[in-house]
C-alpha cells in the first residue's frame, strides 16, 4: 500500500514522461549496422582446406542438414616402389540453414577446425530452397569469420605453443651442447617408431599461429608416414639427424622440398 | 447571398480541421507513444521522421478489400463506421475555437446539451457494429460498450451539469463568457472526472476493454476490413480532438489565455487541446487496462460520487457568492 493512495499512478505518468525525454535505443538496421559480438551465431562458414571429409558433423547434426559427398582419389606412391595411398576429395558440403537450428554442434564436433560461426546474418532468400548453400557460399563466409579473441593474459599456455616452446628451448639447449645426449636418452620409448624430437622441433620455426593444424592438413599425405593427418614433413633436419626410421631415406627426396624450411 | 457563403466556409473550415486534427493526434500518438518506450516509432513514411506515415495507412486501408460477413445485419454494419464518426464532426462545429460570433462554427444555445447528446450517439456506432457483425467477439465488445456507455455517460452529464450551473447558461460560449481563472480550481474534480469518463466514453486505453485485442480480438470492430474500419479508428482520434477540445472549453477556459491576448484566442484554445490531447496518449502509454469490474467500481463508485460533490460544491459557491 503506497503512502497515498494514487502515488502510484502518478509514478506511473513519471516514469513514461521521464523515459520520453530520454535517448531511446532503437537500432534503425538497415541504415544501421548492428554491431555484433563475435560468437554471434550468424552463419556457418567452412575452411575447405581443413576438412578431411570425416563426416562427423554430418553425423552429429541433429537435423541432418549436411550434405557431404566425396570420392576416394589414389595417389601414386611418393617414391617409387612405394604403396599407392587413397584419400578422400570433397565433392560438395552444403547446409540446408532452412533446416538448421543453430546449435553449433556440428562445429563443436569438427576433430580439424574446418567450420567456424560467422555472424553474417542477412542471407535471407524469398525461395526455402535456396537456403542450401554449398561450399562456395560457405567459403565466402569463411572470411567474415573475425580472428578469434585474444587468450586470457593470465590464461594457461596453448597446447600446442607449450609443446613448441618447450621443443624450441630443447633444441637450443641441444644445440649449444650442454647434455647432447640426454635429449636423446630422455625418452627413449617414448614413441617407439617415430621420430623423436622431430615433431617438436620442427614447429617453433613454421608455425605457432593459432591454427597449427589448419596447415597440417592442407597436406594430407605429405610425409609418407602411416597416419595422414600426422605431423607434417617439415622436420626433415630432425629425422635425418636421428636417422632412426628406416623409412626415411626414402623419404627425403619428397620432403625435401617442402621441409627445406626447417 | 453573403450567409450562404459565410456559412458554407465556415464548415469548410470545421471539416477540414476534422480531417486535419485527428491526422495530427494520431501522428503525435505514434510518435509520443514510442518515445515514452524507449524506441522511434514509424521512421520511413515521408520525409523527416515518418510525417507521412498515417497518409500511408489511409492509401493502405483503402486498398484493402471490403468484407461484409454473409451472416452480417448489412445495413446495420455498413452505417455504423458513420455512426461512429459523424457526431463528432457534428459536435466539433459548435466548439468555439476562439472569442466572439466568427471563431465558432456555429454556436448553439443549448450548446452543451447538443454537444453531450451527440457525443453520446458516437458510441451508438459501436454497438451498432457489435450486434450486426453476427460475431461472438464482436457481441461481447458490443455488450461491454454498452456497459460502459451507461456507466460513463451519467458523471460525464453530472460534471457538465456542475459547469453550466455555475456560468447559469448551457450555451459554450456563454460558458465561456462567464469563465474567470479560479474556475480552473474550482472545477477541478468535476473537470477530471468529465475527462476521465470521456475518455471511456472513447474507449481509448486505459478503458479499451470492449475492443480489448487480446481478449476479445478487436471487439466490435473485428469484422471491420478496409476504409471502414479505418473510419472507426479516424472516430477514436476525432473523438480525441473533440473530447479534449470540449473539456479546454468548459473547464479550462477555452480562448482565455493569462495575458487577456483577445485576438490570439484560437491559439489557446488549440494550445490546451493539444496538451489534453497529449494527456490522453499519455495516459494510454502508462497504465494497463482495467478489467471490467474495475471500469465499473470506477464508475459508480468513484466518478459518479465525485461529480455529485462538485456539484454540491458548485451550488454552495454560488449561493454564496451572489
Ligand atoms: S548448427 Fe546444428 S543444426 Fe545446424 S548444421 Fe550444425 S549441427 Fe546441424
Ligand atoms: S567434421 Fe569437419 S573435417 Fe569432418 S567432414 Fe565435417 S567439416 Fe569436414
Amino acid at each position: 500500500m503506497s503512502p497515498i493512495p494514487g502515488s502510484g499512478l502518478a509514478k506511473g505518468l513519471a516514469v513514461t514522461l521521464r523515459t520520453m525525454t530520454r535517448k531511446t535505443v532503437t537500432e534503425q538496421y538497415p541504415e544501421a549496422l548492428p554491431e555484433l559480438p563475435p560468437r554471434s551465431r550468424g552463419v556457418i562458414g567452412l575452411f575447405e582446406e581443413n576438412c578431411t571429409v570425416c563426416m562427423l558433423c554430418a553425423r552429429e547434426c541433429p537435423d541432418w542438414c549436411i550434405y557431404i559427398d566425396s570420392h576416394k582419389e589414389t595417389m601414386p606412391p611418393v617414391a617409387p616402389g612405394g604403396r599407392e595411398r587413397s584419400r578422400n576429395v570433397l565433392d560438395r558440403f552444403a547446409i540446408d540453414f532452412a533446416l538448421c537450428m543453430y546449435c553449433g554442434i556440428c562445429i563443436e564436433v569438427c576433430p580439424f577446425d574446418a567450420l567456424f560461426w560467422s555472424p553474417e546474418f542477412e542471407y535471407a532468400e524469398t525461395d526455402i530452397r535456396e537456403l542450401t548453400h554449398e561450399r562456395d557460399k560457405l567459403r565466402d563466409w569463411m572470411w567474415t569469420v573475425p580472428e578469434p579473441p585474444a587468450l586470457d593474459p593470465s590464461s594457461e599456455e596453448p597446447k600446442e605453443v607449450a609443446a613448441a616452446r618447450k621443443a624450441a628451448e630443447r633444441l637450443a639447449q641441444q644445440e649449444s651442447g650442454t647434455h647432447p645426449d640426454t635429449q636423446d636418452g630422455t625418452r627413449p620409448g617414448t614413441q617407439p617408431g617415430t621420430r623423436p624430437g622431430t615433431q617438436d622441433a620442427a614447429r617453433p620455426d613454421t608455425q605457432g599461429g593459432a591454427h597449427p593444424d589448419r596447415q597440417d592438413t592442407v597436406h594430407p599425405g605429405g610425409d609418407g608416414g602411416p597416419g595422414q593427418v600426422g605431423p607434417p614433413p617439415e622436420g626433415d633436419g630432425g629425422s635425418r639427424q636421428d636417422g632412426r626410421r628406416p623409412g626415411d631415406g626414402r623419404n627425403s627426396p619428397q620432403d625435401g622440398p617442402e621441409g627445406d624450411s626447417a | 447571398m453573403n450567409d450562404v457563403l459565410d456559412v458554407a466556409l465556415r464548415l469548410i473550415a470545421v471539416f477540414v480541421a476534422f480531417l486535419v486534427l485527428p491526422l495530427v493526434v494520431g501522428q503525435a500518438e505514434h510518435k509520443v507513444m514510442a518515445h515514452m518506450q524507449g524506441r522511434l516509432g514509424p521512421m520511413h513514411a515521408g520525409g523527416f521522421h515518418g510525417w507521412a506515415q498515417l497518409v500511408a495507412d489511409g492509401v493502405k486501408f483503402a486498398q484493402k478489400e471490403d468484407i461484409v460477413p454473409a451472416d452480417a445485419d448489412r445495413r446495420i454494419f455498413q452505417l455504423a463506421p458513420a455512426v461512429a464518426l459523424l457526431p463528432y464532426l457534428l459536435v466539433l462545429v459548435v466548439i468555439p475555437v476562439g472569442p466572439g460570433e466568427s471563431a465558432v462554427g456555429q454556436s448553439i444555445d443549448a450548446g452543451l446539451f447538443y454537444v453531450l447528446a451527440v457525443m453520446g450517439i458516437g458510441v451508438l456506432g459501436s454497438l451498432m457494429a457489435g450486434w450486426a457483425s453476427a460475431n461472438k467477439f464482436s457481441l461481447l465488445g458490443g455488450m461491454r460498450t454498452a456497459a460502459q456507455l451507461l456507466a460513463y455517460e451519467l458523471p460525464m452529464l453530472l460534471a457538465a451539469a456542475s459547469v453550466a450551473m455555475a456560468a447559469g447558461t448551457v450555451s459554450l460560449s456563454g460558458v465561456l463568457g462567464a469563465f474567470h481563472w479560479w474556475w480552473v480550481p474550482w472545477q477541478l474534480v468535476g473537470g477530471v472526472v468529465f475527462f476521465v469518463a470521456g475518455l471511456a466514453e472513447l474507449q481509448r486505453p486505459p478503458f479499451d476493454m470492449p475492443i480489448a485485442d487480446s481478449e476479445i480480438i478487436f471487439g466490435a470492430y473485428t469484422e471491420y476490413t478496409g476504409l471502414r474500419f479505418a473510419l472507426f479508428l479516424l472516430a477514436e482520434y476525432a473523438g480525441i480532438v473533440v473530447l479534449s477540445g470540449l473539456t479546454a472549453v468548459l473547464f479550462l477556459g477555452g480562448w482565455h489565455g493569462p495575458f487577456g491576448a483577445d485576438g490570439l484566442g484560437w491559439v489557446w484554445t488549440l494550445l490546451k487541446t493539444a496538451v489534453l490531447a497529449f494527456v490522453v496518449i499519455w495516459l494510454r502509454v502508462s497504465y494497463p487496462r482495467l478489467r471490467e469490474d474495475q471500469l465499473q467500481k470506477l464508475a459508480w463508485t468513484v466518478l459518479i460520487p465525485l461529480a455529485l460533490a462538485q456539484i454540491a460544491l458548485t451550488g454552495v459557491v454560488k449561493v454564496v457568492i451572489s
